[in-house]
């Protein structure tokens, strides 16, 4: 990294050529070393559990002793009614929470980007739900949607409006989980969003401005486009963050009722509390294989335009 | 950013005392976690481990009271978790990585055998209670070698329905035998504005009442179930004695009798509401009676118990749990612990442990262990168990007769209530899950 304190030094640096080829050949072997500790850290806690996850999930397992069964394990997984809707489930949730944070997230940025009051205070407000535990968020929630005596329905009946069983009705609790879950992340959506909005260089507004572009024109084709990478990054977060998400599902309905809200996450859990170890590595297996089929692709047609930039 | 060479030893230093600060800390926070007992010169500690409901935690401190007022040198801890699969799934955990308490509380039956007693707990068949405890209760705390695992605590109760006294006077009702009985009584209790059928599946386990409770009737018609069940010959779906307690579940709910709150009310809810009136019927465990006081006081002999009613009355009868739980005890506890431990078992199988049990929790029928008899004054629900028993109209439910219980009942059950599958097919997706817990224990005729 070169320091540009200013140069105050008068003195010319001494001729340095034959100390650097011999800096460069020690240089060669030093930094690969440097690379050993973190190696066998993840060699260790990642790449050895992931393989040994891989073998355990053709077994039927019970963490003592381990019989091969082949791909039994994955045949009931989507064999079984239960698994495949969670299957669905997943990616519905992941789209669904994906998309708002997006839209949400960018239509926050541009509001505290502008010029309004108590801005510094409403940017504290959207991003404080990112703090907040997660299972707290959940709790809460659970109560506030409860049918007779929650909140929400209470609030809703002033109004004269019958509120749903936000929780209890199979077809609404996984929408609802996911509404819970964009109230808590789009703050950080709208941080990445307020980041990459802030760093595009006045010039571009000022020669719109100049050629008379209309606010939409200015937002399609300046602010989206040069806010790309933050675009990028949003989307390939909340989707990883949504096709694993476990913890606001089981703390607001364990997957209930029924099924009708699990996701692969909490379906892996399930079978993991049931004693089928087997069966459960199977389905983090699957997770795996979805999550990287999903995202790699994804992630390298969001960023393909980085190089040529 | 270049330090002068006095500014980077001064980082250094820092650096490395902060690495080594840490590292003590790691270090000595896992030397005070470590449970390796050594107390004080004669005081042995022990924790036990019981269910987190509010009449668990009673019975649990009566008892432990009771025991360290006997015996002043043993300190008993007392400790709660939840119930439902999350409790199954800490108790596995716990005995897998030898995490467990000393003494723990969890059910027999099925649920025993999918902890593997053999390699995970002490055999407790040496013990003086361990021939004077009820026959039901014994089968069912045996592991696969034969030997007895748990130790009797607390009572034995019946599966069936809660009911209302007051109500069925009002409406001039009278106990069902059959389900067609049942079912005119659930029209006339609707018409008269109260709900007929509670349903609390805001906690889930509660949900399987209508499927287990119903084993009586289902083991008149066929007596040799559980033995099929066990061997993969019968199934729930193709078996009609036992999918009529599935399609129990659907006839309810698609005529309307469930309570309005039914997808999220609790437990002690429904156990508010059949006793102040709001609901006539709650098919419930008779033990969950021992509640009443806590939510509705003064309203314990409101409530009264009949067993489900099946398709004949000459045949019906109550599903028995011969005590959900029993006490047991890792393999990992040794010395002073493992005696302290086997103490407090012996204890809880004693008059005075019995007494101690039934002051947290009233009973609700008659003890598991042979040596405790019950009080005189005991609430209606236990007078009609009682009855039962009495009169030889009782037999154990099917977790007690077979090692396999599928995990996900509970849901599948809600699924069936909440009117997102039907029926046949409930019982289907049961036997699936029944199928991989078979095939997990390894049992024959399952592959």
């Amino acid at each position: 990294m070169a320091s540009t304190v200013g140069t105050t030094e008068a003195t010319p640096l001494a001729p340095v050529v034959p100390k650097t080829t011999r800096r460069e050949e020690r240089k060669g072997t030093y930094p690969y070393w440097f690379y050993l500790p973190a190696t066998i850290i993840y060699t260790i806690f990642f790449l050895v559990p992931t393989f040994a996850s891989f073998y355990f999930s053709f077994t039927r397992w019970d963490l003592f002793t381990s019989t091969w069964i082949g791909l039994k394990n994955y045949q009931t997984f989507f064999a079984e009614q239960a698994l495949i809707t969670g299957l669905g489930n997943t990616l519905i949730y992941a789209v669904i929470t994906s998309g708002l944070k997006v839209v949400l997230g960018m239509a926050l940025a541009l509001l505290l980007t502008s010029k309004i009051i108590a801005r510094g205070y409403l940017r504290s407000v959207v991003f404080f739900p990112v703090l907040v535990s997660t299972i707290g968020v959940g709790l809460t929630f659970t109560v506030l949607m409860n049918p007779e005596k929650g909140l929400i329905n209470n609030a809703l009946a002033v109004v004269g409006i019958d509120g749903p069983g936000w929780l209890t009705n199979p077809s609404l609790a996984l929408f609802s989980i996911a509404l819970v879950d964009v109230w808590k992340g789009v703050g950080l959506a709208t941080v990445i969003y307020i980041a990459g909005l802030v760093s595009i260089p006045q010039e571009y507004y000022e020669a719109a401005e100049v050629d008379g572009a209309s606010r939409w024109n200015i937002f399609r084709n300046i602010m989206l486009p040069l806010a790309r990478p933050a675009t990028a990054t949003v989307i390939t977060l909340s989707l990883i963050g949504g096709l694993r998400s476990f913890d606001l599902i089981w703390a607001m309905t364990k997957g209930g009722p029924g099924f009708a809200s699990d996701v692969i996450a909490s379906v892996i859990y399930k079978q993991y509390q049931a004693g089928f170890y087997g069966l459960s590595t199977a389905g983090s297996v699957v997770l795996f294989l979805v999550v990287t089929i999903i995202v790699v692709p994804l992630t390298w047609w969001l960023n393909r335009g980085e190089e040529s930039q | 950013m270049r330090f002068s060479k006095t500014g980077r030893r001064g980082v250094a230093l820092t650096a490395l005392v902060a690495a080594t600060a840490l590292f003590a800390a790691g270090c000595s926070a896992g030397s005070l976690g470590s449970s390796s007992g050594e107390g004080s010169a004669g005081a042995t500690t022990i924790t036990l481990l019981t269910g987190a409901q509010d009449t668990d935690v009673a019975s649990a401190k009566a008892v432990i009271d009771a025991f360290q007022a006997a015996n002043p040198n043993i300190t008993i801890k007392h400790d709660t978790r939840p119930g439902g699969s999350e409790g199954d799934n800490l108790v596995k955990t716990r005995l897998s990585t030898g995490e467990m308490a000393e003494v723990f509380i969890y059910n027999n039956g099925s649920l025993l055998q999918a902890i593997k007693p053999e390699q995970n707990l002490t055999p407790l068949d040496d013990q003086p209670w361990a021939s004077q405890i009820d026959p039901l209760f014994a089968e069912s705390s045996k592991g696969s070698d034969g030997k007895i695992y748990g130790g009797p605590y607390g009572t034995a109760f019946g599966g069936g329905v809660l009911y209302n006294i007051p109500v069925y006077k009002k409406l001039n009702l009278q106990v069902p035998k059959t389900w067609d009985e049942f079912m005119k009584n659930n029209e006339t209790i609707k018409k008269a504005g109260i709900d007929p059928v509670e349903q609390t599946y805001g906690e889930t386990w509660t949900s399987q009442l209508f499927v287990l409770g119903d084993y009586h009737n289902v083991e008149a018609q066929v007596p040799d179930f559980a033995q099929k069940y066990t061997a993969g010959q019968a199934k729930y779906a193709t078996t009609p004695a036992a999918l009529a307690g599935w399609q129990h579940i659907q006839d309810v709910k698609d005529a309307g009798y469930f309570n309005k709150d039914f997808a999220s009310a609790k437990l002690n809810d429904g156990v508010k509401a059949v006793s102040t009136g709001t609901a006539a019927h709650y098919p419930q465990l008779g033990a969950t009676a021992a509640n009443i006081e806590n939510v509705a006081p003064g309203k314990s002999n409101d409530v009264g118990f009949f067993a489900l009613p099946g398709p004949d009355a000459a045949t019906n009868g109550m599903t028995v749990w011969p005590g959900t739980s029993a006490m047991y005890i890792p393999k990992t506890v040794e010395g002073d612990k493992l005696e302290a431990a086997k103490k407090l078992i012996a204890f809880a199988a004693t008059q005075q442990g019995c007494d101690a049990i039934v002051k947290g929790a009233p009973p609700q029928g008659p003890f598991l262990s042979k040596a405790c008899t019950l009080p005189g004054d005991v609430s209606q629900v236990a007078k009609d168990t009682k009855n039962y028993f009495d009169s030889g109209k009782a037999s154990p439910a099917l977790e007690f007769k077979s090692p396999i219980k599928g995990p996900s009942l509970e849901q599948i059950c809600i699924q069936v209530g909440t009117g997102q599958v039907d029926a046949k097919k409930g019982a289907e997706l049961y036997d699936q899950d029944v199928k991989k817990q078979a095939q997990q224990l390894g049992l024959p005729g399952w592959e």
